[in-house]
Protein backbone atom coordinates (compact mmCIF):
# COMPACT_ATOMS: atom_id res chain seq x y z
CA UNK A 1 0.00 0.00 0.00
CA UNK A 2 1.09 3.22 -0.66
CA UNK A 3 2.48 5.94 1.65
CA UNK A 4 0.67 9.02 2.92
CA UNK A 5 3.08 10.11 4.73
CA UNK A 6 7.22 9.80 4.43
CA UNK A 7 9.30 11.48 7.42
CA UNK A 8 13.22 11.18 6.30
CA UNK A 9 16.11 12.04 8.28
CA UNK A 10 14.47 15.20 9.52
CA UNK A 11 16.65 17.73 11.50
CA UNK A 12 16.07 21.17 12.59
CA UNK A 13 18.51 23.33 14.46
CA UNK A 14 17.48 26.64 15.74
CA UNK A 15 20.73 28.20 16.88
CA UNK A 16 22.04 25.85 19.50
CA UNK A 17 19.17 24.04 19.44
CA UNK A 18 18.46 21.16 18.04
CA UNK A 19 14.80 21.06 17.96
CA UNK A 20 14.71 17.79 15.85
CA UNK A 21 17.18 14.89 14.90
CA UNK A 22 17.17 12.60 12.49
CA UNK A 23 13.47 12.56 12.59
CA UNK A 24 12.00 9.04 10.53
CA UNK A 25 8.83 7.62 10.42
CA UNK A 26 6.09 6.80 7.79
CA UNK A 27 2.14 6.90 7.69
CA UNK A 28 0.41 4.51 5.66
CA UNK A 29 -3.24 5.30 4.47
CA UNK A 30 -5.63 5.18 7.12
CA UNK A 31 -3.24 4.70 10.14
CA UNK A 32 -3.88 6.56 13.34
CA UNK A 33 -0.31 7.38 14.69
CA UNK A 34 0.18 9.08 18.18
CA UNK A 35 3.20 11.20 18.34
CA UNK A 36 4.53 11.73 21.83
CA UNK A 37 7.03 12.59 23.95
CA UNK A 38 7.76 15.09 27.17
CA UNK A 39 7.80 18.85 26.86
CA UNK A 40 10.10 20.30 24.25
CA UNK A 41 10.88 16.98 22.22
CA UNK A 42 10.41 18.84 19.17
CA UNK A 43 6.96 17.56 17.96
CA UNK A 44 5.63 20.58 16.96
CA UNK A 45 8.76 21.60 15.07
CA UNK A 46 8.56 18.24 13.44
CA UNK A 47 4.43 18.95 12.83
CA UNK A 48 5.83 22.28 11.73
CA UNK A 49 8.36 20.99 8.95
CA UNK A 50 5.44 18.65 7.30
CA UNK A 51 3.68 22.07 7.03
CA UNK A 52 6.48 24.19 5.80
CA UNK A 53 6.37 26.97 8.38
CA UNK A 54 9.94 25.90 9.63
CA UNK A 55 12.21 24.35 6.50
CA UNK A 56 14.64 21.85 8.15
CA UNK A 57 18.48 21.73 7.79
CA UNK A 58 18.28 18.35 6.93
CA UNK A 59 15.92 15.51 5.55
CA UNK A 60 12.40 15.88 3.59
CA UNK A 61 9.43 15.33 3.94
CA UNK A 62 6.93 13.47 1.13
CA UNK A 63 3.25 13.56 0.70
CA UNK A 64 1.25 11.05 -1.20
CA UNK A 65 4.71 9.84 -2.32
CA UNK A 66 5.61 13.51 -3.49
CA UNK A 67 8.53 15.61 -1.99
CA UNK A 68 7.07 18.46 -0.68
CA UNK A 69 10.49 20.17 -0.10
CA UNK A 70 9.63 22.80 -2.44
CA UNK A 71 6.63 23.54 -1.93
CA UNK A 72 4.93 26.74 -0.20
CA UNK A 73 3.08 26.46 2.96
CA UNK A 74 -0.20 27.20 1.06
CA UNK A 75 0.56 24.66 -1.62
CA UNK A 76 1.37 21.83 0.91
CA UNK A 77 -2.10 22.54 2.06
CA UNK A 78 -3.29 22.16 -1.28
CA UNK A 79 -1.69 19.07 -1.78
CA UNK A 80 -4.10 17.33 1.28
CA UNK A 81 -2.81 18.44 4.32
CA UNK A 82 -4.59 20.33 7.39
CA UNK A 83 -3.12 21.06 10.52
CA UNK A 84 -5.09 21.94 13.76
CA UNK A 85 -2.07 24.00 16.14
CA UNK A 86 -1.19 23.77 19.60
CA UNK A 87 -1.67 27.50 20.07
CA UNK A 88 -4.95 28.26 18.75
CA UNK A 89 -5.13 31.20 16.40
CA UNK A 90 -8.85 32.26 15.49
CA UNK A 91 -9.38 34.56 13.47
CA UNK A 92 -10.40 37.17 16.59
CA UNK A 93 -12.41 39.15 14.31
CA UNK A 94 -14.71 36.19 12.70
CA UNK A 95 -17.23 34.31 14.44
CA UNK A 96 -16.47 30.31 14.43
CA UNK A 97 -18.70 29.72 12.00
CA UNK A 98 -17.45 32.09 9.65
CA UNK A 99 -13.36 30.89 11.19
CA UNK A 100 -14.54 27.42 10.01
CA UNK A 101 -17.00 28.51 6.38
CA UNK A 102 -13.73 30.06 5.24
CA UNK A 103 -11.73 26.90 5.34
CA UNK A 104 -14.35 24.95 3.85
CA UNK A 105 -14.29 27.88 0.66
CA UNK A 106 -11.12 26.28 -0.88
CA UNK A 107 -12.45 26.05 -3.97
CA UNK A 108 -13.64 29.50 -4.20
CA UNK A 109 -10.66 31.00 -2.85
CA UNK A 110 -8.23 29.01 -4.70
CA UNK A 111 -8.06 31.21 -7.69
CA UNK A 112 -7.42 34.78 -6.06
CA UNK A 113 -8.90 36.94 -9.13
CA UNK A 114 -11.93 34.25 -9.86
CA UNK A 115 -12.66 34.79 -5.66
CA UNK A 116 -14.13 38.70 -6.46
CA UNK A 117 -17.34 36.79 -8.11
CA UNK A 118 -18.16 34.73 -5.83
CA UNK A 119 -20.72 36.40 -3.12
CA UNK A 120 -22.83 33.50 -1.92
CA UNK A 121 -21.71 32.04 1.37
CA UNK A 122 -24.46 30.08 2.33
CA UNK A 123 -23.01 26.56 1.50
CA UNK A 124 -19.69 27.14 3.23
CA UNK A 125 -21.97 28.23 6.29
CA UNK A 126 -23.87 25.16 6.43
CA UNK A 127 -20.72 22.85 5.66
CA UNK A 128 -19.27 24.69 8.66
CA UNK A 129 -22.32 24.18 11.25
CA UNK A 130 -21.70 20.83 10.48
CA UNK A 131 -17.96 20.72 11.55
CA UNK A 132 -18.93 22.74 14.58
CA UNK A 133 -21.77 20.43 15.18
CA UNK A 134 -19.29 17.46 15.13
CA UNK A 135 -16.71 18.90 17.43
CA UNK A 136 -19.80 19.97 19.96
CA UNK A 137 -19.99 23.34 19.11
CA UNK A 138 -23.00 24.01 17.81
CA UNK A 139 -24.17 26.43 20.50
CA UNK A 140 -20.84 28.53 19.82
CA UNK A 141 -20.91 28.59 15.96
CA UNK A 142 -22.05 32.64 15.93
CA UNK A 143 -20.04 33.88 19.10
CA UNK A 144 -16.54 35.72 18.66
CA UNK A 145 -13.42 34.02 19.30
CA UNK A 146 -12.41 36.48 22.65
CA UNK A 147 -15.48 35.62 24.04
CA UNK A 148 -14.99 31.91 24.37
CA UNK A 149 -12.28 29.84 26.29
CA UNK A 150 -9.70 27.58 25.38
CA UNK A 151 -11.53 24.34 25.19
CA UNK A 152 -13.70 25.54 22.58
CA UNK A 153 -10.85 27.57 20.70
CA UNK A 154 -9.29 23.75 20.67
CA UNK A 155 -12.06 22.12 18.80
CA UNK A 156 -12.51 24.81 16.18
CA UNK A 157 -9.25 24.19 15.31
CA UNK A 158 -10.00 20.74 14.89
CA UNK A 159 -13.02 21.81 12.80
CA UNK A 160 -11.08 24.42 10.65
CA UNK A 161 -8.75 21.71 9.66
CA UNK A 162 -11.24 19.07 8.80
CA UNK A 163 -13.27 21.49 6.39
CA UNK A 164 -9.60 21.78 4.07
CA UNK A 165 -11.07 17.79 3.79
CA UNK A 166 -7.40 16.81 4.05
CA UNK A 167 -5.73 13.15 2.91
CA UNK A 168 -3.62 13.34 6.36
CA UNK A 169 -4.95 15.57 9.43
CA UNK A 170 -2.02 16.64 11.71
CA UNK A 171 -3.57 17.50 15.15
CA UNK A 172 -1.23 19.40 17.61
CA UNK A 173 -2.59 18.38 20.93
CA UNK A 174 -6.15 18.87 20.41
CA UNK A 175 -7.29 17.74 23.81
CA UNK A 176 -5.23 20.21 26.17
CA UNK A 177 -7.46 22.53 27.56
CA UNK A 178 -10.07 20.79 27.56
CA UNK A 179 -12.21 19.01 30.40
CA UNK A 180 -12.45 15.26 31.01
CA UNK A 181 -15.66 15.07 29.36
CA UNK A 182 -14.87 17.23 26.14
CA UNK A 183 -11.68 15.33 25.89
CA UNK A 184 -12.81 11.63 25.28
CA UNK A 185 -15.97 13.39 23.22
CA UNK A 186 -13.36 14.88 20.94
CA UNK A 187 -10.92 11.51 21.03
CA UNK A 188 -13.91 9.13 20.27
CA UNK A 189 -14.47 11.78 17.74
CA UNK A 190 -11.09 11.42 16.15
CA UNK A 191 -11.30 7.49 16.69
CA UNK A 192 -14.54 7.80 14.80
CA UNK A 193 -12.78 9.76 11.68
CA UNK A 194 -9.82 7.47 11.88
CA UNK A 195 -12.65 4.18 11.23
CA UNK A 196 -13.94 6.18 8.11
CA UNK A 197 -10.97 6.12 6.36
CA UNK A 198 -9.14 9.35 7.63
CA UNK A 199 -5.18 8.88 8.05
CA UNK A 200 -4.16 11.13 11.42
CA UNK A 201 -1.17 12.16 12.81
CA UNK A 202 -2.08 12.91 16.62
CA UNK A 203 0.36 14.95 19.21
CA UNK A 204 -0.89 14.47 22.32
CA UNK A 205 0.35 14.79 26.02
CA UNK A 206 -3.14 13.01 26.99
CA UNK A 207 -2.09 9.54 27.58
CA UNK A 208 -4.97 7.83 28.66
CA UNK A 209 -6.74 8.96 25.71
CA UNK A 210 -3.74 8.28 23.43
CA UNK A 211 -3.33 4.64 24.44
CA UNK A 212 -7.42 4.32 23.91
CA UNK A 213 -7.40 5.31 20.54
CA UNK A 214 -4.38 5.38 18.57
CA UNK A 215 -2.68 1.67 17.61
CA UNK A 216 0.10 2.77 16.81
CA UNK A 217 2.87 5.18 18.54
CA UNK A 218 5.79 7.45 17.67
CA UNK A 219 7.95 8.71 20.23
CA UNK A 220 10.36 11.38 20.20
CA UNK A 221 12.66 12.80 23.12
CA UNK A 222 14.87 15.69 22.95
CA UNK A 223 14.28 15.47 18.89
CA UNK A 224 15.40 12.14 18.42
CA UNK A 225 12.99 9.07 17.62
CA UNK A 226 13.25 6.70 20.62
CA UNK A 227 10.42 4.36 19.21
CA UNK A 228 7.96 3.12 16.55
CA UNK A 229 5.49 0.28 16.94
CA UNK A 230 1.96 -0.82 18.51
CA UNK A 231 0.86 1.03 21.13
CA UNK A 232 1.04 -1.67 23.86
CA UNK A 233 4.91 -2.37 22.89
CA UNK A 234 6.22 0.38 22.89
CA UNK A 235 5.16 1.70 26.60
CA UNK A 236 7.38 -1.55 27.51
CA UNK A 237 10.18 0.08 26.20
CA UNK A 238 12.39 1.36 29.37
CA UNK A 239 13.29 4.42 27.32
CA UNK A 240 10.15 5.32 26.65
CA UNK A 241 9.14 4.95 29.81
CA UNK A 242 11.67 6.78 31.63
CA UNK A 243 11.73 9.42 28.95
CA UNK A 244 8.38 10.00 28.94
CA UNK A 245 6.42 9.04 31.71
CA UNK A 246 9.61 9.46 33.74
CA UNK A 247 9.31 13.42 33.32
CA UNK A 248 5.72 13.39 33.07
CA UNK A 249 4.68 11.54 36.47
CA UNK B 1 -20.43 78.61 -6.99
CA UNK B 2 -16.71 78.06 -8.29
CA UNK B 3 -15.66 77.40 -5.20
CA UNK B 4 -18.28 74.86 -4.32
CA UNK B 5 -17.02 73.09 -7.58
CA UNK B 6 -13.48 73.75 -6.31
CA UNK B 7 -14.23 72.07 -2.82
CA UNK B 8 -16.59 69.58 -4.10
CA UNK B 9 -13.68 68.22 -6.93
CA UNK B 10 -11.18 68.10 -3.97
CA UNK B 11 -13.72 65.96 -1.88
CA UNK B 12 -14.23 63.60 -4.14
CA UNK B 13 -9.93 63.02 -5.27
CA UNK B 14 -9.70 62.47 -1.48
CA UNK B 15 -12.34 60.03 -1.34
CA UNK B 16 -10.78 58.31 -4.64
CA UNK B 17 -7.72 58.50 -2.80
CA UNK B 18 -8.25 57.36 0.34
CA UNK B 19 -10.46 54.45 -0.78
CA UNK B 20 -7.73 53.32 -2.85
CA UNK B 21 -5.38 53.07 -0.16
CA UNK B 22 -8.11 51.49 1.82
CA UNK B 23 -8.14 48.51 -0.48
CA UNK B 24 -4.36 47.82 0.49
CA UNK B 25 -4.47 48.98 4.49
CA UNK B 26 -8.05 48.32 5.23
CA UNK B 27 -9.00 45.23 3.55
CA UNK B 28 -5.75 43.94 3.40
CA UNK B 29 -4.13 44.91 6.96
CA UNK B 30 -0.66 46.58 4.99
CA UNK B 31 -0.13 49.81 6.49
CA UNK B 32 1.46 51.89 4.00
CA UNK B 33 3.31 55.17 4.34
CA UNK B 34 4.07 55.60 1.28
CA UNK B 35 1.01 55.66 -1.04
CA UNK B 36 1.12 59.22 -1.71
CA UNK B 37 3.90 57.71 -4.38
CA UNK B 38 1.18 56.13 -6.69
CA UNK B 39 -0.75 59.37 -6.53
CA UNK B 40 2.41 61.36 -7.69
CA UNK B 41 3.03 58.51 -10.55
CA UNK B 42 -0.40 58.44 -12.01
CA UNK B 43 -0.07 62.24 -11.70
CA UNK B 44 3.06 62.95 -13.42
CA UNK B 45 1.95 60.19 -16.25
CA UNK B 46 -1.17 61.90 -16.97
CA UNK B 47 -0.10 65.39 -16.67
CA UNK B 48 3.02 64.62 -18.86
CA UNK B 49 1.32 63.20 -21.97
CA UNK B 50 -1.91 65.53 -21.59
CA UNK B 51 0.68 68.23 -22.31
CA UNK B 52 2.02 66.37 -25.11
CA UNK B 53 -1.47 67.20 -26.33
CA UNK B 54 -2.98 63.13 -25.75
CA UNK B 55 -6.58 64.12 -24.69
CA UNK B 56 -6.65 63.65 -21.49
CA UNK B 57 -9.10 60.64 -20.78
CA UNK B 58 -6.91 58.30 -22.87
CA UNK B 59 -4.38 59.50 -20.39
CA UNK B 60 -6.22 57.96 -17.21
CA UNK B 61 -5.63 54.51 -18.34
CA UNK B 62 -2.02 55.07 -18.68
CA UNK B 63 -2.04 56.80 -15.13
CA UNK B 64 -3.43 54.07 -13.76
CA UNK B 65 -1.23 51.09 -15.63
CA UNK B 66 1.87 53.22 -14.71
CA UNK B 67 1.16 53.66 -11.14
CA UNK B 68 -0.05 49.81 -10.59
CA UNK B 69 3.34 48.68 -12.21
CA UNK B 70 5.16 50.49 -9.42
CA UNK B 71 2.51 49.13 -6.91
CA UNK B 72 3.11 45.48 -8.06
CA UNK B 73 7.10 46.16 -7.97
CA UNK B 74 6.87 47.49 -4.68
CA UNK B 75 3.98 44.82 -3.72
CA UNK B 76 6.39 42.16 -4.68
CA UNK B 77 9.34 43.38 -2.62
CA UNK B 78 7.35 43.67 0.20
CA UNK B 79 5.45 40.32 0.80
CA UNK B 80 8.22 39.34 2.88
CA UNK B 81 7.88 42.12 5.26
CA UNK B 82 5.22 42.53 7.97
CA UNK B 83 3.75 45.32 10.13
CA UNK B 84 5.87 47.84 10.99
CA UNK B 85 8.48 46.95 8.62
CA UNK B 86 5.87 47.12 5.81
CA UNK B 87 5.37 50.86 6.79
CA UNK B 88 9.08 51.25 6.80
CA UNK B 89 9.53 49.88 3.57
CA UNK B 90 6.74 51.88 2.05
CA UNK B 91 7.81 54.95 3.32
CA UNK B 92 11.24 54.51 1.87
CA UNK B 93 9.75 53.94 -1.75
CA UNK B 94 7.56 56.89 -1.05
CA UNK B 95 10.89 58.85 -0.60
CA UNK B 96 12.37 57.62 -3.21
CA UNK B 97 9.74 58.60 -5.67
CA UNK B 98 10.32 61.72 -4.65
CA UNK B 99 13.99 61.85 -4.76
CA UNK B 100 14.01 60.47 -8.21
CA UNK B 101 11.30 63.18 -9.50
CA UNK B 102 13.26 65.85 -7.14
CA UNK B 103 16.79 64.78 -9.67
CA UNK B 104 15.50 64.11 -13.06
CA UNK B 105 15.24 67.22 -15.23
CA UNK B 106 12.66 65.21 -17.40
CA UNK B 107 10.16 65.48 -14.74
CA UNK B 108 10.56 68.59 -14.13
CA UNK B 109 12.67 68.56 -11.18
CA UNK B 110 12.34 70.74 -7.69
CA UNK B 111 9.98 73.36 -10.28
CA UNK B 112 7.51 70.32 -10.89
CA UNK B 113 5.06 70.56 -14.05
CA UNK B 114 2.93 73.51 -14.64
CA UNK B 115 0.69 74.78 -17.27
CA UNK B 116 -1.09 71.58 -17.39
CA UNK B 117 -3.92 71.70 -20.17
CA UNK B 118 -7.78 72.09 -19.01
CA UNK B 119 -9.40 68.65 -19.96
CA UNK B 120 -11.70 69.90 -22.03
CA UNK B 121 -14.49 68.68 -19.46
CA UNK B 122 -15.22 72.16 -18.67
CA UNK B 123 -15.46 72.69 -14.65
CA UNK B 124 -18.85 70.78 -14.03
CA UNK B 125 -18.19 68.11 -16.44
CA UNK B 126 -14.88 67.64 -14.58
CA UNK B 127 -16.32 67.76 -11.21
CA UNK B 128 -18.31 64.98 -12.03
CA UNK B 129 -16.03 62.59 -13.82
CA UNK B 130 -13.96 63.03 -10.12
CA UNK B 131 -17.53 62.54 -8.25
CA UNK B 132 -18.67 59.18 -10.45
CA UNK B 133 -15.40 57.92 -10.33
CA UNK B 134 -15.30 58.25 -6.66
CA UNK B 135 -18.68 56.64 -6.12
CA UNK B 136 -17.66 53.76 -8.91
CA UNK B 137 -14.85 52.80 -6.79
CA UNK B 138 -16.84 53.23 -3.41
CA UNK B 139 -19.25 50.60 -4.79
CA UNK B 140 -16.90 48.40 -6.05
CA UNK B 141 -15.08 48.09 -2.81
CA UNK B 142 -18.30 47.79 -1.05
CA UNK B 143 -19.14 44.82 -3.00
CA UNK B 144 -15.16 43.62 -3.36
CA UNK B 145 -15.41 43.59 0.76
CA UNK B 146 -18.94 41.52 0.41
CA UNK B 147 -16.92 38.70 -2.08
CA UNK B 148 -14.99 35.72 -1.24
CA UNK B 149 -11.84 37.83 -2.24
CA UNK B 150 -13.17 40.69 1.12
CA UNK B 151 -13.68 37.50 2.87
CA UNK B 152 -9.86 36.30 2.04
CA UNK B 153 -8.63 40.14 2.99
CA UNK B 154 -10.22 40.43 6.06
CA UNK B 155 -8.35 36.77 7.08
CA UNK B 156 -5.11 37.97 5.61
CA UNK B 157 -5.63 41.59 8.14
CA UNK B 158 -6.43 39.52 10.77
CA UNK B 159 -3.68 36.60 11.05
CA UNK B 160 -1.96 36.39 7.66
CA UNK B 161 -0.20 33.00 8.84
CA UNK B 162 -3.23 31.05 9.58
CA UNK B 163 -4.87 32.18 6.34
CA UNK B 164 -1.73 30.78 4.53
CA UNK B 165 -2.02 27.31 6.92
CA UNK B 166 -5.76 27.26 5.29
CA UNK B 167 -4.29 26.88 2.27
CA UNK B 168 -4.93 30.00 0.64
CA UNK B 169 -1.82 32.11 -1.15
CA UNK B 170 -2.15 34.80 0.85
CA UNK B 171 0.99 36.30 -1.32
CA UNK B 172 -1.68 36.26 -4.62
CA UNK B 173 -4.33 38.20 -2.70
CA UNK B 174 -2.11 40.99 -1.12
CA UNK B 175 -0.25 41.46 -4.50
CA UNK B 176 -4.22 41.89 -5.98
CA UNK B 177 -4.57 44.34 -2.85
CA UNK B 178 -1.32 46.54 -3.87
CA UNK B 179 -2.59 46.84 -7.74
CA UNK B 180 -5.85 47.38 -7.04
CA UNK B 181 -5.47 49.99 -4.53
CA UNK B 182 -1.96 51.49 -6.79
CA UNK B 183 -3.92 52.01 -9.59
CA UNK B 184 -6.49 53.73 -8.63
CA UNK B 185 -4.13 56.18 -6.65
CA UNK B 186 -2.59 56.65 -9.60
CA UNK B 187 -6.20 57.23 -11.36
CA UNK B 188 -6.62 59.84 -8.58
CA UNK B 189 -3.50 61.13 -9.58
CA UNK B 190 -4.29 61.87 -12.96
CA UNK B 191 -7.11 63.80 -11.14
CA UNK B 192 -5.71 65.38 -8.59
CA UNK B 193 -2.98 66.50 -11.73
CA UNK B 194 -5.43 68.33 -14.12
CA UNK B 195 -7.81 69.82 -10.98
CA UNK B 196 -4.74 71.98 -9.88
CA UNK B 197 -2.87 71.81 -13.14
CA UNK B 198 0.13 72.45 -11.09
CA UNK B 199 2.32 69.49 -9.53
CA UNK B 200 5.92 69.28 -8.11
CA UNK B 201 7.89 66.59 -5.49
CA UNK B 202 6.40 68.45 -3.07
CA UNK B 203 2.20 67.16 -3.78
CA UNK B 204 3.54 63.47 -3.32
CA UNK B 205 5.97 63.28 -0.37
CA UNK B 206 5.35 62.00 3.41
CA UNK B 207 3.29 64.79 4.40
CA UNK B 208 0.64 63.07 1.56
CA UNK B 209 1.06 59.86 2.84
CA UNK B 210 0.27 60.71 6.26
CA UNK B 211 -2.78 62.53 5.39
CA UNK B 212 -4.22 59.85 3.50
CA UNK B 213 -3.20 56.96 6.06
CA UNK B 214 -5.00 59.39 8.69
CA UNK B 215 -8.50 59.58 6.53
CA UNK B 216 -8.43 55.53 5.80
CA UNK B 217 -7.37 55.37 9.70
CA UNK B 218 -9.96 58.20 11.12
CA UNK B 219 -12.59 57.11 8.73
CA UNK B 220 -11.91 53.59 10.23
CA UNK B 221 -9.63 50.69 8.54
CA UNK B 222 -11.59 48.96 6.06
CA UNK B 223 -15.15 50.90 6.75
CA UNK B 224 -16.14 52.42 2.96
CA UNK B 225 -18.56 54.87 4.54
CA UNK B 226 -16.26 56.05 7.38
CA UNK B 227 -13.80 56.70 4.95
CA UNK B 228 -15.76 58.60 2.91
CA UNK B 229 -16.58 60.94 5.75
CA UNK B 230 -13.18 61.61 6.75
CA UNK B 231 -11.66 61.73 3.57
CA UNK B 232 -13.96 64.52 3.24
CA UNK B 233 -13.40 66.19 6.13
CA UNK B 234 -9.64 66.06 6.65
CA UNK B 235 -9.57 67.00 3.04
CA UNK B 236 -11.60 70.22 3.01
CA UNK B 237 -9.68 71.41 6.63
CA UNK B 238 -7.02 72.56 5.24
CA UNK B 239 -8.02 74.39 2.37
CA UNK B 240 -10.66 76.08 5.24
CA UNK B 241 -7.94 76.91 8.15
CA UNK B 242 -4.46 78.46 6.99
CA UNK B 243 -3.49 76.75 9.92
CA UNK B 244 -4.01 73.09 10.01
CA UNK B 245 -2.35 73.48 6.44
CA UNK B 246 0.50 74.84 7.88
CA UNK B 247 0.79 71.88 10.37
CA UNK B 248 -0.91 69.27 8.32
CA UNK B 249 2.52 66.80 8.95
CA UNK B 250 2.01 67.57 12.72
CA UNK B 251 -1.77 67.72 13.10
CA UNK B 252 -2.31 64.58 11.21
CA UNK B 253 0.46 62.38 12.45
CA UNK B 254 -1.53 63.15 16.14
CA UNK B 255 -4.56 62.28 14.83
CA UNK B 256 -2.98 59.15 13.38
CA UNK B 257 -1.71 58.58 16.69
CA UNK B 258 -4.54 59.32 18.91
CA UNK B 259 -7.35 57.28 16.75
CA UNK B 260 -4.61 54.02 16.83
CA UNK B 261 -4.51 54.72 20.62
CA UNK B 262 -8.10 55.31 21.61
CA UNK B 263 -9.91 53.75 18.87
CA UNK B 264 -8.64 51.51 16.94
CA UNK B 265 -11.68 51.21 14.16
CA UNK B 266 -11.74 55.12 13.45
CA UNK B 267 -15.37 57.09 13.68
CA UNK B 268 -16.99 54.31 12.45
CA UNK B 269 -16.39 52.30 15.02
CA UNK B 270 -16.76 55.28 17.60
CA UNK B 271 -20.28 55.67 16.19
CA UNK B 272 -21.12 51.65 16.08
CA UNK B 273 -19.97 52.28 20.09
CA UNK B 274 -22.17 54.65 20.65
CA UNK B 275 -25.06 53.58 18.71
CA UNK B 276 -25.11 50.22 20.63
CA UNK B 277 -25.11 51.79 24.14
CA UNK B 278 -27.75 54.59 22.78
CA UNK B 279 -29.90 51.60 21.47
CA UNK B 280 -29.20 49.50 24.64
CA UNK B 281 -30.08 52.55 27.33
CA UNK B 282 -33.60 52.43 25.82
CA UNK B 283 -36.17 50.76 27.46
N1 LIG C 1 11.05 29.15 16.60
C1 LIG C 1 11.91 28.62 17.50
N2 LIG C 1 13.08 29.25 17.78
C2 LIG C 1 13.94 28.75 18.67
N3 LIG C 1 13.75 27.61 19.34
C3 LIG C 1 12.60 26.93 19.13
C4 LIG C 1 11.62 27.42 18.20
N4 LIG C 1 10.59 26.55 18.20
C5 LIG C 1 10.90 25.59 19.07
N5 LIG C 1 12.10 25.80 19.64
C6 LIG C 1 12.77 24.94 20.60
O1 LIG C 1 12.80 23.64 20.04
C7 LIG C 1 12.56 22.67 21.04
C8 LIG C 1 11.39 21.82 20.64
O2 LIG C 1 10.20 22.58 20.75
P1 LIG C 1 8.77 22.03 20.30
O3 LIG C 1 7.81 23.11 20.51
O4 LIG C 1 8.87 21.44 18.97
O5 LIG C 1 8.51 20.88 21.38
P2 LIG C 1 7.19 20.05 21.66
O6 LIG C 1 7.57 18.63 21.65
O7 LIG C 1 6.10 20.45 20.77
O8 LIG C 1 6.85 20.49 23.15
P3 LIG C 1 5.44 20.62 23.88
O9 LIG C 1 5.04 19.24 24.26
O10 LIG C 1 5.74 21.45 25.08
O11 LIG C 1 4.50 21.27 22.95
C9 LIG C 1 12.37 23.43 22.34
O12 LIG C 1 13.61 23.43 23.01
C10 LIG C 1 12.01 24.81 21.90
O13 LIG C 1 12.43 25.75 22.85
MG1 LIG D 1 4.26 21.29 21.01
Amino acid sequence: MNNVLEVIDVTVRFGGVTAVAGANFTMKKGELLGFIGPNGAGKTTLMRVITGIVKPQEGHISLDERDLSSLSINERINCGLALAQQIVQPFQDMSLLDNVALACGSTKTRNAIKSMFYTDRSEERQRAAELLHMVGLEDAANSMPSTLPLGYLKRMEVARALALDPHLLLLDEPLAGLNQNEARGLADLIQTLNNNGQTILLIEHNLREVMRICPLLYVQDNGRPIAYGPSKEVMQIAEVRSAYLGKAE
Amino acid sequence: MAYEITLLTTIAISVLFALSLNFISGFCGQISLGHAAFLGTGAYTSAMMTKASIPFLVTLPAAALSAAALGFIIGLTSLRVRHDFLAITTMGAGFLFVGIIRQQDFFGGEIGIAGIPATGLGRIGFMSLCMSLAALFALFSIAVRRSWMGFVFASIADNEDVTRILGINASAYKLIAFVIGTATAGVAGALYAHHFRFIGPDSFGFVESVSVLAMVIVGGIGSVTGIIFSAAILSVMPLMFQFIDDYKLLLYSALLFFMMRFSPDGLAGLFKRAFRKYAGERP
